[in-house]
């Protein structure tokens, strides 16, 4: 716990609207505590410009607890700030000096069309899952849970990649705006697991004609991602994704599935 | 209004599967007449949205956040239980009926808490089947661990994560549905009102959150899956978008609201740290397996932990309940730790606090098994705190983490509206006065995935329900409401934020309707509630205009409509002169400082109904009838 206090200067993108103009814009925010997150800082900024009749920062958020995948901007140009593995909800202000300037942006990529101030349009990811992000059971047809016996470091592996937030930081960090990381989390989740394997092929192709129809960018192994992902998901999972998709178009007999409208 | 539960008759094993033999069904070429619309896409929303899609209906699904996946549900860490009994320790149906209904203190109905127990096995076969990574042992089967007010082990988990993993099975089936075109996705769009017609829920009113434009959807029923009202209290451990205004608005449209008072202090969270605090931070339940909970004997003790001797130490769980220790169920968990810190003996900064200590079971298993369990929220911990909790104890302390209030609902999972149903925390149905650990996730998904699939075509079959189109009057009056509700926000111009609003509606529903409740207390919120209500309509101001992405108007509406449901909740909690679960009336104690019920008085459900802006809602009581059980005083020692 700390006592003394800090004074920071933010520039922020500011922008009405998509399509808009948008320009930075300079904030002072004083009497930040080191303890504070850094979205309880931007909280204080805006209850400022309420008071003063200005319009406060818009900002994607809800759990603040680094779990729903809400939140996220480009901290002094790296997606989530400066502390590995944590979103910008978990960031704190201990992570920064009195005096800094701090500059803030939305997350930048084509496929990421900005809504207003730090707030994107994230649907894109969202039809990369709707063009195959699944397994095809219906309520009701499940057989007994222990019937699929499944190896601890399957399942774990599973897991590792199955924690990905969905928050766009891969994309955010990529030179590419390639959204693999997130797409080949999906399919190494589901992949592991003997659940998924029945649609491993035509899943693995779906998802990635889905995230060329959505403007994401190429992967070129840049390796920003996992370097940018708040769960420390590994590029290996875009290894995985690469060799699913090229087996999937040599042996998958049926056509893609896509996602709803591009 | 009637309040009528339509239990099944027969017995209590046997009602469910009577029950839907005995409910109509719609065809299978009929269904895809149906339009139903759902609010919320957390595990209740998403699993009924995707299951009614699958079975044919056509659905539409809305959600406040930009993506389904971000529910709340999101952030539940510790687990989902059932009783599998795959430890063989004695678990069955009935034993986690039993638990439920004792740990709910006796204030939930036998009937829909044994349809919980008994969904509860299918629930784990369907979410393995989606390809939830459960933990597993190494011969590769599922994984248990245990969680408060159990004596066997039958909680499934996915790491610290069960609740993320559990969502995405559900918004994956939900994506799968959306791409199959069953289901029609609104992202970023709120529900305002509730449109009924003829006495039946017929649609809704919603805000676009980007444009700000305001429209009706229409259709033949609709499923409200949009959570708890903990955020009446300000700092709780909701997400900050978590909210009350689809149901409260329902509430004002006929929807009876049952034991609003009903609220859960989960014992195990970060305390505060400053004024600016946004939000609390729960450490799982599953932390009190293996951490010990102790404070210092005397009070004023301001040593470090690590030069406390272990003599000098109070275990005061292990100490008051023997049996259940650490794993007490968490009413009795919280309030014990408000009693040591009342005394003086809390720990940190402003006496508020207690130690979850490691130690031991470092000791006794090793780092690395502790990192390996509860890894991820031990990072959670030094991520916020800047301490680190394998060197020096957690310090935590209660927080709102759930409401066991919600709308009434019958066995159907309907509301007082017909038409109107309501699913997982939004409704009051399963939990009592106290939520066990690992059941919400549980009850979300029972209800999404199994029940109200089954349930709303009864009603569909059943209900007259005429076409009704957007020139129909009850459409454009609900409509002309809402729109004129936000204009009337954005006019006010005052000087107060809605943030600070907010902010002390949240104090003051702390102090005096929180873990501890006077008469006394309580009426003092029941004058003060009104006068902040209408300090709000006249000075608060809300920056922009309706026509734009504008999250102070967000805000505004939500908080809002916190200042009436506060009222209620306190209202409820006067009137219920009882101790029970989280209900805790200082007034109705035992000598020991535990909770004394009154099932001579206060068996009942209390629903309340909403009579007007300016005159006081009307109580109606179902009783709860026990035919299984028998009511006893609940005793963890």
């Amino acid at each position: 716990m700390s006592e003394s206090t800090m004074r920071v200067t933010l520039k922020v993108w500011r922008q009405a609207g998509p399509g808009q103009a948008g320009r930075f814009a300079t904030y002072t925010a004083s009497d930040v505590s080191p303890d504070m997150s850094f979205l309880e800082m931007l909280d204080v900024v805006n209850e400022g410009l309420t008071e003063r009749g200005e319009s406060p920062i818009a900002f994607d958020h809800d759990c603040r607890e680094g779990i729903c995948g809400a939140c996220g901007m480009m901290i002094n140009g790296v997606a989530h700030g400066p502390m590995q593995a944590t979103t910008t909800c978990q960031l704190h202000m201990r992570s920064f000096r009195d005096g800094d300037t701090i500059t803030l942006e939305p997350w930048r990529a084509q496929a990421f069309p900005v809504i207003r101030d730090l707030c994107v349009d994230r649907g894109a990811l969202d039809r990369i899952v709707q063009a195959g992000g699944f397994v095809s059971v219906n309520t009701g047809s499940a057989r007994d849970g222990n019937a699929i016996p499944i190896a601890k470091t399957a399942a774990d592996a599973a897991m590792d990649a199955a924690a990905c937030i969905g928050c766009g930081a891969c994309v955010a960090a990529c030179p590419n705006g390639s959204a693999s990381l997130f797409t080949g989390a999906k399919i190494a989740h589901l992949g592991e697991l003997p659940q998924g394997q029945p649609e491993r092929g035509r899943r693995a192709l779906s998802m990635v004609t889905q995230m060329d129809l959505e403007h994401f960018g190429g992967c070129t192994l840049f390796g920003e991602c996992q370097v940018a992902c708040p769960k420390a998901i590994s590029i290996d999972v875009i290894a995985r994704m690469n060799r699913d998709y090229w087996m999937a178009t040599l042996f998958e007999r049926e056509g893609v599935a896509t996602g709803g409208d591009a | 209004m009637k309040l009528d539960a339509g239990i099944p008759g027969g017995p209590l094993q046997d009602k469910w599967d009577r029950h839907r033999f005995e409910m109509k069904l719609v065809n299978p070429a009929n269904k895809r007449k149906y339009h139903v619309l759902v609010v919320g896409s957390g595990l209740a929303g998403a699993s009924a949205a995707a299951t009614l899609s699958e079975l044919g209906y056509q659905v539409s699904n809305f959600c406040f956040q930009d993506s389904p996946r971000r529910a709340h549900s999101i952030a539940a860490q510790g687990g989902i239980n059932a009783a599998k009994n795959y430890q063989n320790d004695g678990d069955s149906i009935r034993r986690l009926f039993y638990d439920t209904i004792k740990g709910g203190d006796f204030r939930a109905r036998e009937a829909n808490v044994f349809r919980l127990a008994q969904v509860s096995v299918q629930i784990i076969d369907q979410c393995v089947a989606q390809g939830v990574p459960f933990a597993r042992e190494y011969g590769g089967l599922l994984a248990n661990r245990s969680f408060g007010g159990a004596q066997v082990s039958r909680t499934f988990y996915a790491r610290g994560q069960t609740g993320q993993q559990l969502l995405l099975g559900a918004y994956q089936a939900l994506e799968k549905e959306v791409s199959r075109g069953g289901v029609r996705m609104y992202p970023r769009t709120e529900m305002l009102d509730l449109i009924v017609v003829d006495g039946h829920a017929r649609g809704i009113v919603v805000r676009d959150l980007v444009t700000g434009t305001v429209s009706t959807h229409l259709g033949h029923a609709v499923v409200l899956a949009t959570g708890g009202y903990g955020n009446v209290f300000y700092l709780s451990t909701n997400a900050k978008g978590s909210n009350a205004t689809a149901i409260w608005r329902a509430h004002r449209k006929g929807a009876a609201f049952a034991n609003p008072c009903f609220t859960q202090i989960h014992p195990t969270c970060i305390p505060q740290s400053g004024h600016y605090q946004s939000k609390l931070t729960l450490m799982s339940e599953s932390l009190r397996n293996d951490g010990r909970v102790w404070v210092p004997k005397v009070a004023n003790d301001r040593r470090a932990p690590g030069s406390i001797p272990e003599a000098e130490r109070d275990y005061y769980l292990e100490r008051k309940y023997p049996s259940f220790g650490n794993l007490s169920p968490r009413d009795i968990a919280s309030r014990a730790a408000k009693e040591v810190c009342d005394e003086g003996r809390g720990v940190g900064p402003g006496g508020l606090g207690v130690y979850l200590d490691f130690a031991d079971a470092i000791r006794r298993v090793g780092e690395d098994r502790i990192r390996e369990r509860y890894g991820n929220l031990f990072e959670m911990y030094e991520r916020i705190t800047a301490e680190n909790p394998y060197a020096t104890p957690m310090r935590i302390y209660p927080a709102v983490h759930y409401t066991m209030g919600g709308l009434w609902v019958d066995y159907n999972l309907m509301s007082t509206i017909p038409g109107l149903h309501v699913v997982g925390e939004a409704n009051f149905s399963d939990h009592g006065a106290n939520r066990l650990g690992a059941s919400a996730l549980m009850q979300g998904l029972a209800d999404g995935y199994f029940v109200l699939p089954a349930t709303i075509g009864h009603y569909l079959a059943t209900a007259q329900l005429p076409a009704i189109g957007e020139d129909h009057p009850e459409v454009a009056f609900a409509r002309e409401g809402v729109a004129d509700r936000l204009q009337r926000l954005l006019n006010v111009r005052g000087k107060r934020t809605v943030q600070s609003f907010h902010r002390e509606l949240g104090a003051l529903m702390w102090n005096d309707c929180g873990m501890a409740r006077t008469a006394d207390g309580l009426r003092r919120a029941l004058t003060r509630i009104p006068e902040l209500r209408q300090e709000f309509w006249k000075n608060v101001t809300v920056p922009g205009s309706g026509n734009e992405l504008n999250q102070s108007l967000e805000h505004a509406g939500r908080v809002a409509d916190f200042l009436e449901l506060a009222e209620l909740m306190c209202l409820d909690a006067l009137h219920r002169e009882e101790s029970c679960g989280g209900h805790f009336r200082s007034e109705h104690q035992t000598p020991d400082g535990e909770a004394r019920r009154d099932d001579t008085n206060f068996a009942y459900v209390a629903a309340w109904e909403h009579t007007g802006s300016n005159t006081p809602p009307v109580l109606h009581r179902e009783p709860l009838v026990f035919e299984t059980v028998q009511l006893a005083t609940r005793s963890y020692k």
